[in-house]
């Protein structure tokens, strides 16, 4: 039976044959699990697990499914899991623009894919930013791009890599809770990775420590 | 072609002719060569060569302007970053490092040449004023018995090559820490240096230097212009037996190419004991507690030392720039009597009938390697396929083993299997040494680039190769533009690979250019040598003017 949402079942990973971390988890959509614990405790490795980049000598065990599909020997493209890292990662070398529509679907052809664009931007106030180079951004207008182009994609999933510790203390509340709204009002289930419990509190959801 | 089977391919590409040329040299100088119907092995070619009355002084030479070149370089190299890195004068010298770079070596060894001769600008400079000289002096200063021109021109090439290796790993070093922290231990900067951040830096330039230590025992360009004729230097002399129109003759070549190679594994040998000496002086000299490191002299000489190397190549491109406009120039006028374009518009047409040549091989090579270096790094990014340290042996491979020791056991393959010689061989063999550099000078911002930014259009619907061409090549354009440029001079400067592998019947800017050293016409020379600088030179400009102009709107990527 499909049970929607994100699940890892038996998810390990071991390095060199050494346990690094075992779980079992369900996300269902629209809900944040939040993943605590101290540096090194293996939270990266989990988000690379579910996104299918961990190379040799990680090894990996168990499945990830969403929505009942199994995702686990899909390469990390054909998953359909957005990520979110500390730093937006704007592709240096695209314009705004350009950038949001890297992951757009090619089924969007044409003028819609310029005014999707449009209006993504202008949904998180940033109308008329689209030629504009990534670079010239102030870091939150960043962090609403890459959230936006994430979205664009049409993910199933979102993991969330300490995405605000990169902003300072009065702009993270305010981005903070864009990404939760979006992520839920897209019926997203969410993996959110942070060592910050304010994360986790404003999150609402389960909160599940490593290490 | 799979992605995985690239690094392999490579390795074959790179090794396989290395290999086969070095068997290719041993046989015959073991008297086997089935092309002239020697087939029984026996010792006549080495008889011949110890027969030869400049055998001595021709092994000397190769030893002592191999070994003196490379450690005084390296000294100069290192004194000057420890007592001079951070300062105004060592950015001065970083400003000028691309330039050097790309000078080739035979226009470099052209200017010292023009600088240093008895009627060179020095001498016209200091006459007759301060020597009374109104005739050039009956002194041999170029082509010296002894090798020292020889030295003084592969040093002024070879420091800014160390200097830019230096450079490169003290970025991986943690240097300006190790250095705080023996400094706070009292240590004057020089002694810091020495002590805490050498040790580690030499460890990542060795192979650099192993290199500059071959091939500054077995250069042939540089030898013929700038150094001894009667005898020449033994890799000179190799080359006219194997271009000698009697074909046995090669056997005596083969068997002084044989002994080139056991004198250069005898100096890596010689270089590796003294490692291991200088190791141990230091060790005794950090337990000594010792704090301070020569002083002021010390470093006012390194710094002198680094500026003559740099001025002389500087001054060199400008002697040979005047020389390529001069008409009438008496002794001992430091300026031409009459400035004229007649120089060039005389050698104008030779230069363009070779020119479209030396482009299309150097282009041809460099994108060739350029493939295979972001194949074999990718392949690397995707499937963990890493070079470990004895890959980069390998890698070094082609620049380690004499060029004269296994080019010319190529060519005798190509006589067995009977090729031809043309633009395509050519090529290949430009391959074998483009490919290094090209590698070393991509790797580093290759891997330095952030994956997660990979994961990121993954996590978009984008696959492997969409990431590489969209994403990862575009932004890394700079450093894949500098790799080209750095591989283009490479090709552009290659003497003996063109000569050899190409029959004499593949002329290049840089063939025509050296066989102008026996000459002395210093007008032609003038204008070749500029030509030859001209060629390694554009695509440096352009592999810096390019990326600022794609990228002018693009702040993020104009740092880097």
């Amino acid at each position: 039976m499909a049970e929607p949402g994100l699940t890892l079942q038996d998810l390990a990973v071991t390095l060199d044959g050494k346990a690094m971390l075992r779980l079992s988890a369900h996300v269902p959509p629209g809900e944040v699990l939040s993943v605590m614990g101290p540096s090194g405790a293996g939270k990266s490795t989990l988000l690379a697990a579910v996104m299918g980049t961990l190379a040799p000598p990680f090894a990996v065990t168990g499945r990830v499914l969403l929505d009942g599909r199994d995702l686990t020997d899909l390469p990390p493209e054909a998953r359909g899991i957005g990520i979110l890292f500390q730093d937006p990662l704007l592709f240096a070398h695209l314009s705004v623009g350009a950038n949001l529509a890297f992951g757009l679907p090619r089924t969007v052809r044409g003028r819609d894919r310029a005014q999707a664009v449009d209006a993504a931007l202008r949904e998180v106030g940033l109308e008329g930013f689209a030629p504009r180079d990534p670079a010239t951004l102030s870091g939150g207008q960043r962090v609403r791009v890459a959230l936006m182009r994430t979205l664009l994609a049409a993910p199933g999933a979102l993991l969330l890599d300490e995405p605000f510790s990169s902003l300072d203390a009065d702009r993270r509340a305010q981005i903070r809770a864009l990404v939760f709204d979006r992520a839920r009002a897209a019926g997203l289930p969410v993996l959110m990775v942070t060592h910050d419990p304010q994360d986790a509190g404003a999150a609402g959801g389960p909160v599940l420590r490593l290490g | 072609m799979s992605l995985r089977a690239v690094p392999i391919l490579t390795l074959v590409l790179l090794l396989g002719p290395v290999l086969a040329g070095l068997a290719g040299t041993l046989a015959p100088a073991f008297g086997i060569l089935p092309v002239i119907g020697r087939v029984e092995p026996g010792l006549d070619a080495f008889a011949a060569l110890l027969a030869w009355p400049g055998l001595p002084a021709a092994v000397r030479l190769s030893l002592v302007t191999g070994l003196g070149s490379a450690a005084l370089s390296l000294a100069i190299v290192t004194l000057l970053v420890a007592c001079w890195s951070g300062t105004r004068s060592f950015a001065a010298f970083r400003r000028v490092l691309s330039p050097l770079l790309s000078v080739p070596h035979a226009a470099a060894a052209f200017g010292l040449a023009f600088l240093i001769a008895p009627s060179g600008l020095i001498v016209r400079a200091l006459s007759p004023g301060l020597t009374g000289w109104t005739q050039p002096p009956d002194l041999l200063i170029v082509q010296d018995g002894a090798g020292l021109s020889l030295m003084a021109g592969l040093v002024v090439k070879e420091v800014p090559f160390l200097l830019l290796m230096v450079l490169a790993a003290l970025g991986q070093a943690d240097a300006a820490r190790a250095e705080l922290v023996a400094r706070s231990l009292g240590h004057d900067r020089p002694a810091a240096w020495l002590k805490a951040v050498f040790p580690p830096v030499y460890a990542q330039i060795r192979l650099p230097v192993l290199v500059v230590l071959a091939f500054s025992m077995t250069v042939v360009d540089v030898a013929m212009i700038l150094g001894p004729n009667t005898p020449p230097t033994l890799a000179v002399q190799i080359l006219r037996w194997m271009n000698a129109p009697d074909l046995a003759m090669r056997l005596q070549g083969a068997a002084a190419a044989t002994l080139q190679l056991a004198l250069v594994c005898a100096a890596l040998g010689l270089w590796w004991l003294g490692e291991r000496a200088v190791a141990r002086l230091g060790r005794a000299w950090v337990w000594s507690g010792a704090r301070r490191a020569g002083g002021q002299g010390t470093a006012a000489v390194a710094l002198v030392l680094a500026g003559i190397a740099a001025a002389a190549v500087l001054a060199g491109l400008a002697v040979l720039a005047i020389w390529s406009v001069a008409g009438f120039w008496r002794f001992p006028g430091v300026w031409p009597d009459a400035i004229t374009l007649r120089n060039w518009m005389r050698h104008g047409p030779g230069v363009a009938d070779v020119l479209g040549d030396t482009v299309l091989i150097a282009g041809a090579a460099t994108g060739i390697a350029l493939a295979l270096a972001i194949g074999c790094l990718e392949a690397e990014h995707r499937h963990g396929l890493r070079m470990r340290v004895r890959g980069q042996w390998l890698l070094y491979l082609p620049l380690l083993a004499p060029q004269v020791a296994f080019l010319p056991g190529v060519q005798t393959w190509m006589l067995i299997l009977g090729i031809k010689g043309g633009v395509a061989a050519v090529v290949a063999a430009h391959v074998l040494f483009v490919f290094p550099y090209v590698f070393l000078s991509l790797g580093d911002p290759f891997r330095a680039w952030d994956t997660r930014q990979a994961t990121v259009a993954h996590s978009l619907g984008a696959g492997p190769d969409r990431v590489l061409w969209a994403v990862r090549l575009p932004m890394l354009l700079a450093p894949v533009l500098t790799a080209a440029a750095v591989g283009f001079a490479v090709s552009v400067g290659q003497y003996l690979p063109t000569l050899l592998i190409g029959g004499g019947r593949v002329p290049t800017v840089t063939t025509e250019a050296v066989a102008l050293a026996s000459g002395g016409d210093r007008r032609a020379i003038g204008v070749w040598a500029l030509v030859q600088t001209g060629l390694a030179l554009l695509p440096f400009a352009l592999a810096i003017g390019l990326p600022r102009l794609a990228w002018r709107n693009r702040k993020g990527l104009l740092h880097g």
